[in-house]
């Protein structure tokens, strides 16, 4: 043990009332450090603590907002501790208890944050049977656990965790050493227990931050712009200031009314009279396209092999095509909310959010206060998608409660929700290849306009590439300045339109080259778990090899994201008089590695397909330039129960790998899948999504008519 | 106190004051503390606000509370007693047919309200009765299982292969 850790240990354990205490990453000093804060080379920050009743307490900045991380977390650590699932408690998302988080994103949870906390469990077992081995009196080799309890084998001796843990004060770094258990012999993981949260999900109990309620609490409303790029010239708040009750405050770009009823709020913001200056016309839903090529400026090279004028020499069928796609909205049921909470000279923040350290620091930063004096809790998200980290709402929450010095609640309205979202991009993709007699791509050259390279890059063996990209989009920080507004993270950023893209592509190639697109995809590449997903898929669905358009209505697309590989199938029909694509049936068949939890694993594949009907089918913001057109789902239509079709998910064992992404993986496939079923059907190829009755019609009278089905 | 109104709620007698056009998910949420009802468009879109008013499904979002003189009023706190957890609530629990829980109270009491009406609905006549009722999660087809199954036209998950899904 290091001094340093030595030194943290005794105010440590003031905290905590003793116990055997593991540490992922940082030590207790770093973790209770309030100022600590990113740069470290990774960020697997958490710990374990058993107490002397046996009780194991997880603290981790992870959150949960519906992707069952509060579940699959508990079952590692039971699973490598030795204890059952309902000896874990988890602590999630709170700053004051947890150690420091980048954020819940990019299905990183499971796949880098995973294997460190189930390597923290392993060293709490070690420990524990160390410290049984001197009390048995048995050597720690020969001592076997199970649900908290060590035994040594061949004798009645037996001793809990409770007894062992009870008095002492045990602080340790996770080491190297610690061997995870084998898939083959998991009790915990590999298992579908039931949801954690879902008791209280299903009961009302669980709190989402808008339902959490301080003593005195205001409700706030905030003056909005009409659109991106407006400014406030004047304001008259005479009438709104003469109701009872309302507080009106403004403080530089802050105009917000407060009031004890949420109702009263809503109206005293009705009264305020303000005066915008407009912003200049900019693109609108329609012009963006040919807006995002121009402005992206020139092409940068992101990846390159080979030589593709030599590729194209070879190639006896070349296919150039440009792809589309509009701005998509996160739309989580649960509009940002947050409520800031002034008390002894700190604020406590409770926010729907995905990231809770850096809103910390942001909250902090613009109230005045140190971090350390500020604590952000999240309780449960209802959905992020990558659209709550941001955070404007728990920074505004805080501002108000400072000046205000009351309990605050920001909860926005389904129309700012829309107004602030920061949304998918929309983007152009530019692909031109070209295949050779035998049917093997031969080269592929492809610009991605604003977008990003995620997942652009086929997975197929192609000898001779070029990508490149414009706009330089950075998902992190709003996006690009090409875009009229913000965009960020949305559910697998990027590789949606990128997976569009590229599988409407090699279908169309397959289609040019008269090959089965099943079998041009496997002829294609080597990539074994690529295969195997396919060939999962095939077997599942009970694929009829044709060439498209062969008139079944049904297809195939594939992906690799998040580390997994994901193959669907789709089954269509298309009204031919009104546009309307109704999807069947979709089989999905995923390789993600180790599966922690196999329920969970296919409840998160079965959400990314639902999810991505949206984009697929009717989801693309209007806008005119920086005003927002659409602000509800009236018009911003999500899917609804009766198009979601039947979902078929077939995860394709692969226990040598370690747990890999499962949130994202599969919604990306999903709009090439429908796509290339509808070419199948009709011969029609719509190349920008969403596939809109009007597209869809568009599309069917540029095709050429199909020929007898084969 | 001119405009009071006076309704059952979860079982107990309740008045509010009914001034204007409040609306009940406002008031349920505030003056009762029943937060369960969730705001997530206020016009009617959702479902997430969703209510049993005399035992029907209701948008506590469109719904004035000076309606309610004399009615019954169930949120999703008091659809079963405490400790315990209404076939409906069970069957959810037990499809997985949730995520982040946000919609949940909604779906439940659609469904309990659609199957008060229809003991034994057609999956056609579930897919109707829930439509507007967003998920933005994509548990839908766990929804419907968990309805089948509360209705009893559906084995629970456990009997079936695959562990839940439909
Ligand atoms: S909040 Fe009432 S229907 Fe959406
Ligand atoms: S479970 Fe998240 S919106 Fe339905």
């Amino acid at each position: 043990m290091s001094e340093r850790l030595k030194l943290d240990r005794r105010r440590f354990f003031q905290l905590t009332g003793g116990g055997i205490a593991i540490f992922v990453g940082l030590g207790p000093s770093a973790c209770f450090s309030q100022e600590s804060r990113g740069g470290y080379p990774e960020d697997l920050n958490a710990y374990l603590l058993i107490g002397k009743d046996g009780r194991v307490t997880v603290f981790s900045g992870k959150i949960e907002m519906g992707q069952g991380v509060l579940t699959s977390q508990a079952q590692m650590v039971a699973e490598e501790l030795g204890v059952s699932l309902d000896a874990i408690d988890m602590v999630l998302g709170d700053t004051d208890r947890c150690p420091y988080d980048r954020g819940t994103f990019g299905s990183l949870t499971t796949r880098q944050f995973g294997p460190a906390l189930r390597a923290a469990a392993a060293e709490a077992r070690l420990v524990l049977l160390g410290l049984a081995a001197a009390k048995l009196g048995v050597a720690r080799d020969r001592l076997t656990v199970d649900n908290g309890v060590v035994t040594a084998p061949g004798s009645s001796r037996r001793v809990t965790y409770a007894e062992l843990a009870d008095g002492k004060r045990i602080a340790r770094l996770v080491g190297e050493k610690a061997v995870l258990r084998a898939a083959s012999d998991f009790r915990v993981m590999g298992k579908s227990p039931r949801r954690i949260d879902g008791a209280d999900k299903v009961t009302g109990r669980a709190q989402y931050a808008a339902d959490i309620r301080p003593a005195g609490m205001l409700y706030a409303r905030i003056l909005r712009p009409p659109a991106h790029g407006a400014t406030l010239k004047s304001l008259d708040a005479a009438a709104a200031e003469k109701r009872p009750g309302v507080t009106v405050v403004r403080r530089d770009d802050l105009v917000a009314v407060l009031h004890a009823d949420p109702e009263a709020a809503a109206a005293a913001l009705d009264l305020l009279k303000p005066d915008w200056t407009t912003p200049p016309p900019g693109p609108d839903d329609e012009t963006i396209f040919e807006h995002l090529v121009k402005a992206g400026g020139a092409p940068e090279e992101k990846a390159s092999r080979g030589d593709l004028a030599a590729g194209r020499a070879r190639a006896a069928h070349v296919t150039r095509t440009a792809y589309r796609k509009g701005y998509v909205a996160h739309a989580p049921i649960e509009p940002h909310a947050a409520v800031a909470e002034p008390k002894d000279g700190r604020i406590t923040v409770w926010a729907s959010t995905q990231t809770p350290f850096p809103t910390r620091d942001r909250i902090a930063q613009a109230v005045g206060l140190a971090a350390k004096d500020v604590r952000v809790i999240v309780p449960y998200v209802g959905g992020g998608f990558g659209g709550k980290s941001a955070d404007l709402q728990a920074i505004e929450a805080a501002r108000l409660a400072k000046i205000s010095g009351k309990p605050v609640q920001v909860a926005w309205t389904r129309a700012e929700e829309f107004f602030f979202d920061r949304f998918d991009p929309a983007a152009v993709v530019e692909i031109e290849s070209g295949t050779d007699a035998g049917g093997r791509i031969v080269f592929y050259d492809a610009t991605v306009h604003a977008a990003g390279e995620r997942g652009a890059t086929p997975p197929y063996d192609i000898p001779n590439l070029r990508l490149r990209s414009t706009g330089r989009m950075s998902y992190g920080d709003g996006g690009s300045s090409v875009h009229p507004f913000a965009v960020g993270p949305w559910r697998a950023p990027g590789a949606n339109m990128n997976a569009f893209a590229i599988e409407s592509h090699i279908d169309a190639m397959a289609a040019a080259a008269g090959i089965d697109p099943l079998e041009f995809r496997l002829r294609n590449t080597t990539e074994p778990r690529l295969r195997a997903v396919l060939e999962a898929a095939a077997a599942a669905f009970g694929w009829k090899p044709g060439v498209g358009p062969s008139g079944q209505g049904r297809a195939v697309a594939c992906s690799t994201d998040a580390g997994s590989y994901d193959a669907l199938m789709a089954q269509v029909r298309v009204d031919r008089s009104d546009g309307t694509v109704h999807v069947e049936r979709i089989v999905a068949a995923q390789d993600m590695g180790t599966v922690v939890n196999p329920d969970g694993a296919k409840m998160q594949m079965e959400g990314s397909i639902t999810m991505a009907l949206g984009y697929t089918f009717s989801e693309e913001l209007r806008f005119r330039g920086g005003d927002i057109l659409d602000r509800n789902f009236k018009t911003y239509r999500l899917p609804r129960f009766s198009r979601v079709p039947a979902i078929e998910t077939v995860i394709v064992r692969n226990d040598a790998l370690a747990p890999q992404g499962g949130g994202e993986p599969a919604i990306c496939p999903t709009g090439a899948v429908i796509a290339n079923a509808v070419f199948d059907a009709t011969g029609a190829r719509a190349l920008r999504l969403p596939l809109t009755p009007e597209r869809v019609k568009e599309a069917l009278a540029a095709a050429a008519p199909l020929r007898a089905a084969g | 106190m001119a405009n009071t109104v006076r309704f059952r709620l979860n079982g107990k007698p309740v008045t509010a004051p009914a001034d204007g056009d409040r609306l009940l998910l406002w008031a349920l949420r505030t003056d009762f503390g029943l937060t369960g009802a969730k705001y997530g468009c206020g016009i009617g879109e959702c479902g997430a606000c969703t209510v049993l008013v005399d035992g029907q499904a209701t948008l506590g979002c469109q719904t004035p509370l000076s309606q309610l003189e004399g009615r019954e009023v169930v949120t999703i706190e008091g659809l079963a007693p405490a400790g315990r957890l209404h076939p409906v609530q069970e069957a959810f629990v037990a499809h997985g047919a949730l995520q982040c829980g946000y919609c949940t109270p909604g779906m439940i009491l659609t469904a309990c309200a659609l199957l008060s009406r229809d003991a034994k609905p057609s999956r056609e006549a579930i897919v109707k009765a829930m439509d507007g009722n967003l998920c933005r999660c994509g548990a839908h087809r766990r929804i419907v299982a968990a309805i089948e199954e509360a209705s009893g036209t559906a084995a629970p998950p456990a009997a079936r292969k695959g562990a839940g899904t439909p």
